[in-house]
């Protein structure tokens, strides 16, 4: 009988550290940091009530908002363009292609390397004295001018350029398994019925693959969201804080201006995004999901 | 299956693979400008074009890179950086995996009430941008006495990693027949015994997805890298951005790159040996079972 109940309550035991930590770290440190952006904390947290004064100071910040409008381009750049390349490799790979497997790989390498390794890369590549200007000159087109990196109004485009060749393998990656599940005999019959290939895929694959395109947006666009690493490699939010976004201006008000409130209250608009994007998408997809068979 | 189509390409085909191959020079040109860069001397950088090979293979930014660059004021190359990620990731990927494997096991076999709820709750952990905990979290580092040390590090990861690590080892456990189970609670096995003797042994798969996946997050964070470490404690990602960061004079760009690929060595040579688990892992990250 003891050891009957101890059988039950043993599976409970063993994921509550789990649940303890894993809620105190998500939820806790969420309203922890929700508390500290009401309050007027400067260069060390204090809990003076401040109300919503840092959040005020936060949205009267030209900085912030281009951190904002970063984020739309980056965002929409980087999504976008992920999403299109990953699309298209996908689908010509899906054309039984010879040596498949190497140019997977070839795509999909710089998803393993840190936005760092990728930053410190292009950094040099976008560099306009060194890298792909110097090239093109070299190539006899003394007039070529490619010199974004430096450009306040063009850096962040950079950061796009870099982005993308990180992550559009994750998109064809996912993709490519999409296209795997789909019933090639849907494919055969349209064509039977005189439909070229383009439109079968335009008509009939690519609608199918509606969720595919669903996930792979959500996970890229919270990455966009997150992105620190690849800024500071490539940009550090530079020229200027032309380059910043919000994950930056969070990092740099709170760890080197000393602005630890408003540091709070950029990382809680943060989170409110991620999570006007996420729940709603959490929530369908853990319904939508045959739990128990 | 059909049969081989004969080799006369089609304008289509010619197309199809001018695409891909296209493709292929835009993914692989940085890394190819990286590698010829990094064995060049500085005169030949500025001589020579981007994508020239170099002269002779010359080993000498590689060595500084490792053991004689420049990060502020330090000059011992990546070496200390790269052992710090490696004492960082080697635990915390261990103990995420572990922690993973048995929350996964009793949240998909073991089910009690609200278990789902709490999972899903938990698995918003996946997506919270991490800016949120950073100034909470250097708080209670600073309480535990754990800041800027490698064993506050570790700490962090193993919670940032548990939400992922738990939707893994669930998603797949999900997959094992309930009948298995259930035959041996007949027989009298308890929660662990079926746990070594049936989960276990089936797991290979997912160990391996799980450990590469979470191998590779760890060692290229930089967000906990340079907001919790010290000044021994800093891992390579950080390292290697001091050091492109560094102002001088003269910019050593092969050394950069050389720094840039020892940096990535690590989980380069895990996606060239493993690369299945990894695309796995990329995918089950993406797509809930």
């Amino acid at each position: 009988m003891t050891k009957n109940s101890f059988e039950t309550w043993l599976p409970k035991l063993v994921v509550a550290p789990a649940f303890v930590l894993g809620f105190a770290f998500i939820y806790g440190l969420m309203a922890w940091n929700g508390v500290l952006s009401f309050t007027a904390s400067r260069m060390l947290p204090n809990y003076e009530w401040a109300g919503l004064a840092q959040y005020e100071r936060l949205w009267e910040m030209d900085r912030w908002w281009v951190a904002l409008k970063n984020l739309g381009i980056f965002g929409l750049g980087y999504v976008g363009g992920s999403l299109l390349l990953g699309v298209i490799l996908a689908v010509l790979l899906d054309q039984k292609i010879r040596a498949e497997g190497a140019l997977r790989t070839i795509y999909l390498y710089p998803m393993a390397l840190s936005f760092i390794v990728t930053g410190t890369a292009w950094k040099w590549l976008l560099n306009p004295g060194v890298g792909i200007e110097k090239l093109v000159r070299d190539w006899g087109f003394p007039g070529f001018s490619f010199d974004w990196l430096v450009d306040t109004d063009k850096a962040i485009y950079c950061v796009v350029i870099a982005g993308v060749w990180q992550s559009a393998g994750f998109a064809m990656a996912l993709f490519l398994a999409g296209l795997r599940g789909i019933d090639d005999s849907i494919i055969k019959a349209a064509q039977v019925d005189g439909a070229s290939l383009p439109r079968v895929y335009w008509r009939i694959v690519l609608p199918a693959l509606r969720p595919v395109f669903f996930s792979t947006v959500m996970v890229l666009s919270h990455l966009a969201i997150k992105s620190f690493d690849l800024v500071m490699a490539l940009t550090a939010g530079g020229p200027g804080f032309s380059t910043d976004v919000p994950a930056t201006f969070m990092y740099t008000m709170s760890f080197s201006r000393g602005q630890i409130g408003l540091g709070a209250a950029s990382a809680t608009m943060m989170l409110a995004t991620v999570a006007a994007l996420v729940i709603p998408y959490l929530y369908s997809e853990l319904r939508s999901k045959p739990h128990d068979r | 299956m059909t049969a081989k189509t004969p080799w006369v390409p089609s304008i289509g085909r010619l197309l199809v693979y001018a695409v891909l191959a296209l493709a292929a020079v835009f993914f692989l040109l940085p890394l190819y400008a990286m590698l010829v860069t990094s064995f060049k001397d500085a005169q030949e950088i500025r001589s020579t074009s981007l994508l020239a090979l170099p002269s002779a293979f010359n080993g000498a930014a590689w060595s500084s890179a490792w053991s004689s660059a420049c990060t502020g004021v330090d000059c011992n190359g990546l070496q200390p950086f790269f052992w710090n990620s490696v004492m960082m990731a080697v635990p915390a990927v261990l103990i995420s995996t572990v922690w993973g494997a048995l929350n996964g096991y009793v949240l998909s076999l073991w089910k009690f009430r609200g278990s789902d709820t709490l999972f899903g709750l938990l698995l918003f952990g996946v997506f919270m941008p991490f800016q949120v905990v950073l100034l909470p979290m250097s708080q209670i580092l600073g309480w535990m006495g754990l800041s800027s040390s490698i064993t506050g590090l570790v700490f962090i990861h193993c919670l940032a990693g548990l939400a992922g690590t738990t939707l893994f080892f669930r998603n797949y456990y999900a997959a094992i027949p309930k009948e298995l189970v259930n035959a041996a609670r007949m027989d009298g096995a308890s929660f662990w015994q079926i746990f070594w003797r049936i989960v276990l042994p089936l797991s290979t798969p997912i160990v391996m997805v799980t450990l590469i996946w979470q191998f590779t997050n760890i060692w290229n964070d930089f967000l906990f890298g340079v907001v919790f470490s010290g000044t021994d404690s800093k891992p390579i990602t950080v390292g290697l951005n001091n050091l492109a960061n560094t102002s001088s004079s003269v910019k050593a760009y092969n050394v950069d790159m050389a720094a840039a690929i020892i940096a990535g060595l690590p989980t380069m040579v895990i996606y060239v040996l493993a690369g299945q688990f990894f695309v796995r892992g990329l995918t089950a990250g993406a797509v809930k079972g």
